[in-house]
This record gives C-alpha cells, structure tokens and sequence, in this order.
C-alpha cells in the first residue's frame, strides 16, 4: 500500500547540483473535510520525509493539511561522494515508508 | 428587426457540426505547462503509482498465465475498445473484470489494472471499429439535449470548444488518455466517472456503473477521435 517513488541521478560528477525527485502514494487526508452524513473524517496525512546522504541528513520537509494527494516534492542537492541517499516518509495512523537510491559520483 | 431577431436564433444552429480531423486536439494541448510536464514526468508523475500497482496485480492476479507479459500481449490492444466480446459491446475496464468480476467498477485496483493494460498503447493511434447500431445510438446521446438544462454534449464540446467554461477551457472530449489522473479528483478515474461528471453539471439522468448507454457513448467518442494518439494514463485538470 504505501507505494513510493524517488528519482535520482546514477551517476553525476563530483560537485555537481543534482536535482532529486519524490513520490508518495498517500490520499493526505486534511481532517477537515465530512462525509454526507456530517461526520468528520479524521486527518490522515503524511507529517515528515527526511533524506540522508550516506547517513547524514541533507532534506527534512514537514507536511501539513492542504498538501495534495500522492505529494511529489523535489529537492536539490550537491553530488559529494558515491554512496547511498535514504528516504523515509512518516505520518498519521503509524504511516511510515522507506526508500533507498545509490548514486556514483565521479 | 424581424430578420435581426431570426438571424440571432439561427447563428448557434447553423455552427453545429462535427470538428474536421485537422482541427482535432487531444485534452492534453488544452492544458498548462505545468500539468503537461505531469503527464510527461513517466518516473515520478501522479499516475506512475496506479502503473505500478496494476503491474503487481498483473501478476498477483495470474494475468500472466494466459496473456503472459504484458509489454508484449497487451501491445495495441487499448486502442480496440470498445469492441464487441462474445455478442455484447464491452469497454475496456470491463474486459479487464472478465476473469476477475471481483474487482468493482472504480475500485483502485480495477482502475490500476487497467491503466497498466492501457499504458501498453501509449502513443498509438485508436483504432476501433463502427459497430452498428451501438454506434449510431452513442452518437444520437452526444448530440440529445437533455437534464434539467437542457444541453447536449455537443453545445460544448462540438461548438464552443477552447472556449472557457468557469474559468476552465472546454476541451473537445476525445477519450484519449482513459484512465485518467485527475488533478480535480486526487485520484484516478474513468471515463465513466467523467461522463457522471458532465451528467451532473448539466444535472441529467445519471447510469449505473457499466450500463450499456455510457459504453455506447464511449464507442462514439472512440470512433470521433480514431487515429488519435493514445495518452493513457494521462493527467487531466
């Protein structure tokens, strides 16, 4: 269910900006909204997604209701050195979704 | 003035008729640069989620123990439907549920399945054949007035195209991106869904889910964009 998608560069030169790209399946529920009896539907939204570069931490958004559905959110970051980027999304309902892409930097 | 007043009754009569193939245009140019690059994004764009699904369900489903790999038997074969399936004229949504009737009209996983299937004639022309009478009677449903308001399908999308209807442009409603990501529904949808929509805005009769009627205009819709490209699963506004 929790389906996610990151972008991000194979290969890039040492120095280089590398623009990253991140998609999370969720339906970012707002918590404001009622069904057609009136009853409140209860927020259900993604709170956080935090990037780390070789396990430091280069991205940290917080998400709040009125973010769209399924929310895609691209970032830039310098390419430093080969390793690993981490992706983690955490939210309502003990949401939570990991995600990891290599990169090669020459 | 007699003649005035005649003349200014007659002018929306006299423009109603069928869009020439050169001046045919997907939804797709109707829209911002913005949703454009949307569709256009095939690695992180909204719909890749449904894409990714309806391939896991491919399988899971055992698809692939009769049609093999999709990439391969399902190539082109988007661009046929509607088409007649056992004596009776079937869209493809209701194609996809013939082994697996499990799956409810607009349920996620009948809408990712068929994306999936879809996606495998992306940019292929539609080709659909002119079944008779069901083609006449989608095409006599296009052009009837109907709803409280009293319009046909065609008094927007055959007149008043690329024109703005609430601040939106009215597009020339070529089914060419089915299923669709909808920006407005947060969600994928049907053709059936968008044709509910228009019911509703012209507050007509509404049909059950697959009722022979929506099909029918389906096939007409198909037919009066044969040769166009297919987009689905595209995203719309």
């Amino acid at each position: 269910m929790a389906r996610v998608v990151v972008n991000v560069p194979a290969e890039a030169k040492k120095g280089e900006v590398i623009e990253i790209r991140t998609l999370a399946g969720h339906p970012m529920e707002t918590g404001f909204r009622r069904t057609q009896l009136g009853e409140l539907i209860p927020r259900d939204i993604i709170r956080t997604l935090v990037c780390t570069y070789n396990g430091v931490e280069i991205f940290r958004a917080d998400l709040h209701p009125a973010i769209a559905a399924n929310p895609l959110i691209t970032f830039n970051t310098v390419a430093t050195e080969s390793g690993t980027l981490e992706f983690r999304w955490t939210g309502d309902n003990g949401y939570s979704a990991t995600q990891s892409a290599t990169i090669k930097v020459v | 003035m007699k003649a005035a007043v005649l003349a200014v009754f007659l002018v929306p009569i006299a423009v109603a008729a069928e869009i020439p193939p050169a001046e045919r245009r997907s939804g797709y140019d109707f829209m911002s640069r913005e949703t454009r690059a949307m569709q256009d994004d095939e690695v992180t764009g909204p719909a890749v989620l449904s894409l990714l699904d309806g391939e896991a369900l491919w399988g899971k489903l055992g698809c692939a123990s009769c049609h093999g790999d999709a990439k391969a038997s399902m190539r082109g074969v988007a661009t046929r439907y509607p088409k007649v399936m056992d004596g009776k004229l079937v869209n493809l949504e209701q194609q996809v549920r013939h082994k697996a009737p499990q799956l409810a009209y607009e349920s996620r996983d009948l809408l990712s399945l068929t994306a999936y299937v879809a996606r495998q004639s992306k940019g292929m022309p539609i080709d659909v054949q002119p079944v008779q009478p069901q083609l006449d009677a989608g095409k006599a449903f296009f052009f009837r007035r109907q709803g409280q308001l009293d319009l046909a399908c065609s008094q927007c999308h055959d007149d008043n195209w690329g024109k703005k209807l609430a601040g939106n442009s009215i597009p020339q409603a070529h089914p060419t991106g089915y299923p669709i990501y909808r920006l407005e529904w947060q969600n994928m949808g049907s053709l059936a869904r968008r044709f509910r929509n228009c019911l509703t805005g012209i507050r007509a009769q509404q049909y059950a889910p697959g009722a022979p009627e929506l099909v029918e205009l389906e096939l007409y819709l198909m037919w009066r964009a044969r040769g166009m490209k297919l987009e689905s699963p595209a995203v719309r506004p």
